[in-house]
């Protein structure tokens, strides 16, 4: 494996050189002594699975985070300190992010020229911005003008004007964030001719992509992290799908993972989900999930695993496909009635969508089952909601001097193991858990495992969708895979295939699966 | 395996950190409680003192004022129960006056020829009336602010032609001892203005502290996306919330025409909702929502009855007691929220 930078084919001098880059957040080094080395005129990928620390480097490069002392960053071979986004941009580093920052309601050439508007004494020079965007669009081969209103452009050319903004403030590095996303293939290939021609100009580009097919159309190199440390640079005779999956997984397991329910001797099919789409972001979602199993549900970021919850859970309406349990077909108005017939799901977006951190540790725990306790109806059981927290607290150890305590004082971990507490007092017979580990420290992490091993040892059925592939390597007993809205396919269980990352990477990614496995 | 031998010490710093947040928290759930009771009680004194100083004598801290106050207050108590459970849900209902005035009409309009049907209409009045607010809130999904302003200008056009745009009278009316009888139990005599708002009060407490509805109250406020997600009925919530204003805002209209004998269509109930809503802030609830208790809102309700007596009686003319009122309306919330500062979200 090359474990340094190769030179490309030109002997031009690097325009930027990231040296021993760590970033320490509370509790997690992000990243730990990176490098990255581009050059002019070069487009240059960076690859890596989720939280290996892509966006956490790219933040440093433009002054939204600030690295640890240590390491050094170099534009032109000059040592330059980037203290925040204006630095970045003095230094001509530009990022295109994925959610677009442009305003809607101005036009092109305001966007463009916001915050260094053109002025005429106290006016705005409206004239000379027109004018100075005209000559920066034509060179782009923009088919639309300064005037128009960036809410009347496609994504597409909503991408075109953040690049000519890019280019009019004479950026020569531009930092591209999955900018395909959001592109039908036409729109692909249009901006590829972009990135081409912004290259022949000089420019050097970071391009960040999930997808295999587009770093191996564009790249000149590709840099590859994994674990917040860099693995390597492959240069462009060298980059191959199956090398760069190689690069981006291959880890011990450690050991903390739990699986002593026997999930291997399947019992009877619970949830059955077929060919479920909401006609935009999920197309296909169709698995099989076994009482006393626990099913993961891997994919990349933006792949639909949790829109496609979500639609079994009935937060959001389904357009086409079926849902049955136990063999019966059901259709959700909404999480109330999902939660009657026993489905729980846990939000992957614990502070926004999950815990009501005004309240205490024991209501939160028993929002979802007082209506059931309620003496006539109405009333509050105050002494049953009392010894229910008593003993959820005591059952997940939760870290917390008593019930009355406000949840939003705890720590992640215990928040997150209160906010399962309350699906659990359920009952449920199917759980859906959306990224259970998140944002939680690694004693908690272990905490979690067992208490879904327990489940699946009593009986339940569990989905547990998971970014982190370690993870559900290590609790799964089979894996479906979610690529750009359908499960594209399984590993594990009777399929012959091991559960391993690069497996699961080759679904993810769309690469050949025997190929990798050579 | 090395993450129990690690526990330990982990564990013990937390408990000893827990410990002390706990500490802090029950410190705040102590302010929180006593609230703006202080206040009430140094304005009063200001009041008193003030008015021997400029007139020679207490008249503020007698019985038969302090009755008055309470009385003044009962209308908007209850006008702010409603608008307690509302705001609490991250909602507002600018809608109440209007909808007093139009419960009003109806009440005395149906009490000439129904009698106490006239009462029972009334209520329904403002109830229907607040459910549709809600229904507008919780299934058309427009915003609250939006809906109850436009109530408050209909409901108010309604209130003057249920009256043909005239001042409606009946003085014989049915139900006259809401406004003008006292319950007298022995030795002690209570105006029943002052019992029903209390009872409004308390029956608004159970609600909020002892049933699951009070608690989906909170939830919905506190953060309406997981409420739905954890399976809580949201639009049952709203409705019920915007139901309860309304019909709360209908028994106010009973107690004023009770009170009046009259009723006018286009000058009864004129920014109650702006006295409604300014004695629930000023009561401490979040204005986004799911946090504030009802005897906060009782307590600010009679901090600005307390205010609208008190200057009368120190003779502050009318331009100023506008200044006054405003003045101190923010400075409480202001206090509060230096006093709460690092936990509050006004």
């Amino acid at each position: 494996m090359p474990s340094s930078p190769e030179r490309p084919a030109s002997e031009a001098a690097p325009i930027l050189q990231m040296r021993g880059i760590s970033k320490t957040f509370p509790g997690v080094k992000a990243l730990n002594d990176v490098q990255l080395t581009v050059y002019p005129g070069e487009v240059h990928s960076l690859m890596g699975e989720n939280g290996a620390g892509k966006s956490t480097l790219m933040k440093i490069l433009s002054g939204a985070y600030t690295a640890d002392p240590g390491g050094e960053i170099l534009v032109n071979g000059k040592p330059v300190h980037i203290t925040g986004p204006l630095s970045a941009k003095a230094h001509g580093i530009a990022i295109i992010y994925q959610e677009l920052s442009l305003s809607p309601n101005l036009t092109v050439a305001e966007n463009i020229y916001l915050g260094r508007e053109a002025r005429r004494g106290f006016a705005v020079d409206r004239a000379s911005m027109f004018s100075g965007c005209n000559e920066v669009l034509t060179r782009l081969g923009a088919t639309f003008g300064p005037r128009t209103l960036v809410g009347d452009l496609s994504i597409a050319e909503r991408q075109m004007v953040e690049v000519a903004r890019a280019i009019h403030a004479h950026s020569k590095i531009l930092v591209m964030d999955e900018p395909t996303t959001a592109l039908s293939s036409r729109e692909t290939e249009r901006l590829f001719d972009l990135i081409r021609r912004l290259k022949n100009e000089g420019l050097a580009i970071i391009y960040i992509s999930h997808r295999m097919a587009e770093v191996y159309e564009l790249s000149e190199r590709v840099s590859v992290l994994r674990d917040g440390t860099y693995v390597g640079t492959l240069p462009r005779e060298k980059i191959k799908p199956e090398s760069i999956v190689h690069m981006m997984v291959g880890r011990d397991l450690s050991s903390f993972y739990k699986k002593e329910h026997t999930g291997g001797s399947r019992g009877p099919v619970v949830l059955e989900v077929n060919g479920l789409s909401d006609g935009k972001r999920v197309k296909n979602g169709s698995f099989t999930l076994h009482k006393g199993e626990v099913l993961g549900l891997a994919g990349l970021v933006g792949a639909g695993r949790t829109e496609l919850a979500r639609l079994i859970y009935g937060a959001e309406p389904h357009s086409a496909g079926s849902i049955r349990l136990n063999g019966q077909d059901v259709a959700f108005k909404g999480p109330a009635e999902a939660i009657d017939t026993g489905i729980v799901y846990l939000t992957e977006d614990r502070k926004a969508q999950g815990l009501f951190l005004d309240m205490t540790v024991g209501e939160n725990i028993n929002l979802g089952v007082i209506g059931r306790d309620a003496a006539a109806g109405a009333w509050l059981d105050r002494g049953r909601a009392r010894q229910r927290s008593l003993a959820a607290i005591k059952a997940m150890t939760i870290r917390v001097p008593g019930p009355d305590f406000p949840v939003g004082a705890l720590s992640g971990g215990n928040q997150q193991k209160a906010l399962i507490s309350r699906l659990l007092e359920t009952q449920p017979k199917v759980l859906i858990l959306d990224e259970p580990t998140r944002g939680v420290d690694v004693g908690a992490k272990s905490e979690i495992y067992r208490i879904i091993d327990d489940l699946a040892k009593s009986g339940a059925a569990i989905l547990v969708i998971s970014s982190e592939l370690p993870e559900v390597v290590g609790i799964a007993d089979r894996v479906v895979v979610m690529r750009e809205g359908e499960t594209v396919g399984e590993v594990g269980g009777d399929t012959g295939v091991a559960i391993n990352e690069q497996n699961i990477m080759a679904l993810a990614t769309g690469v050949d699966m025997a190929k990798v496995a050579a | 395996m090395s993450g129990g031998a690690g526990g330990g010490p982990v564990m013990a710093g937390t408990v000893a950190v827990d410990a002390k947040a706990s500490r802090q928290a029950s410190m705040r759930a102590l302010v929180r409680a006593v609230g703006m009771l202080p206040v009430l009680i140094i304005l009063g004194a200001l009041i008193q003192v003030g008015g021997i100083y400029l007139t020679g004598e207490g008249r503020f801290l007698s019985w038969q004022n302090l009755s008055i106050v309470a009385q003044q207050a009962s209308v908007n108590s209850v006008l702010a129960a409603g608008m307690t459970f509302v705001i609490l849900t991250g909602g507002i209902d600018l809608s109440v006056g209007s909808i007093l005035a139009a419960s009003a009409m109806v009440g005395l309009l149906g009490s000439i020829d129904y009698g106490y049907l006239g009462l029972v209409g009334a209520l329904l009045a403002g109830l229907l009336i607040g459910l549709g607010n809600g229904a507008l809130i919780a299934f058309v999904r427009l915003p609250p602010f939006i809906v109850t302003l436009g109530s408050l200008t209909a409901i108010r056009g309604l209130a003057r032609l249920i009256g043909n745009d005239t001042t409606v009278f009946n003085s014989s009316l049915p139900f006259d001892w809401i406004g003008n009888d006292n319950l007298t139990l022995g030795p002690v005599s209570v105006p029943w203005l002052i019992i029903i708002a209390f009872l409004v009060i308390f029956a608004s407490w159970l609600i909020l502290r002892r049933t699951v509805l009070g608690v989906h109250i909170y939830a919905v406020g506190g953060n309406e996306s997981a409420a739905r997600l954890s399976g809580i009925k949201v639009w049952a919530v709203l409705l019920f919330v915007y139901g309860a204003s309304g019909l709360l805002a209908g028994l106010g209209g009973v107690m004023q025409a009770a009170r009046l004998y009259a009723a006018n269509g286009l000058q009864l109930g004129q920014s109650y909702e702006l006295d409604a809503i300014a004695a629930v802030i000023v009561g401490g609830t979040s204005f986004v929502g799911g946090i504030g208790s009802i005897w906060g809102t009782l307590i600010g309700a009679l901090i600005i009855a307390v205010l609208n007596n008190g200057l009368i009686l120190l003779g502050v003319s009318d331009v100023w007691q506008y200044i006054i009122k405003g003045g101190v309306i923010i400075g409480a919330v202001a206090l509060d929220r230096y006093r709460l500062r690092g936990s509050a979200r006004t």
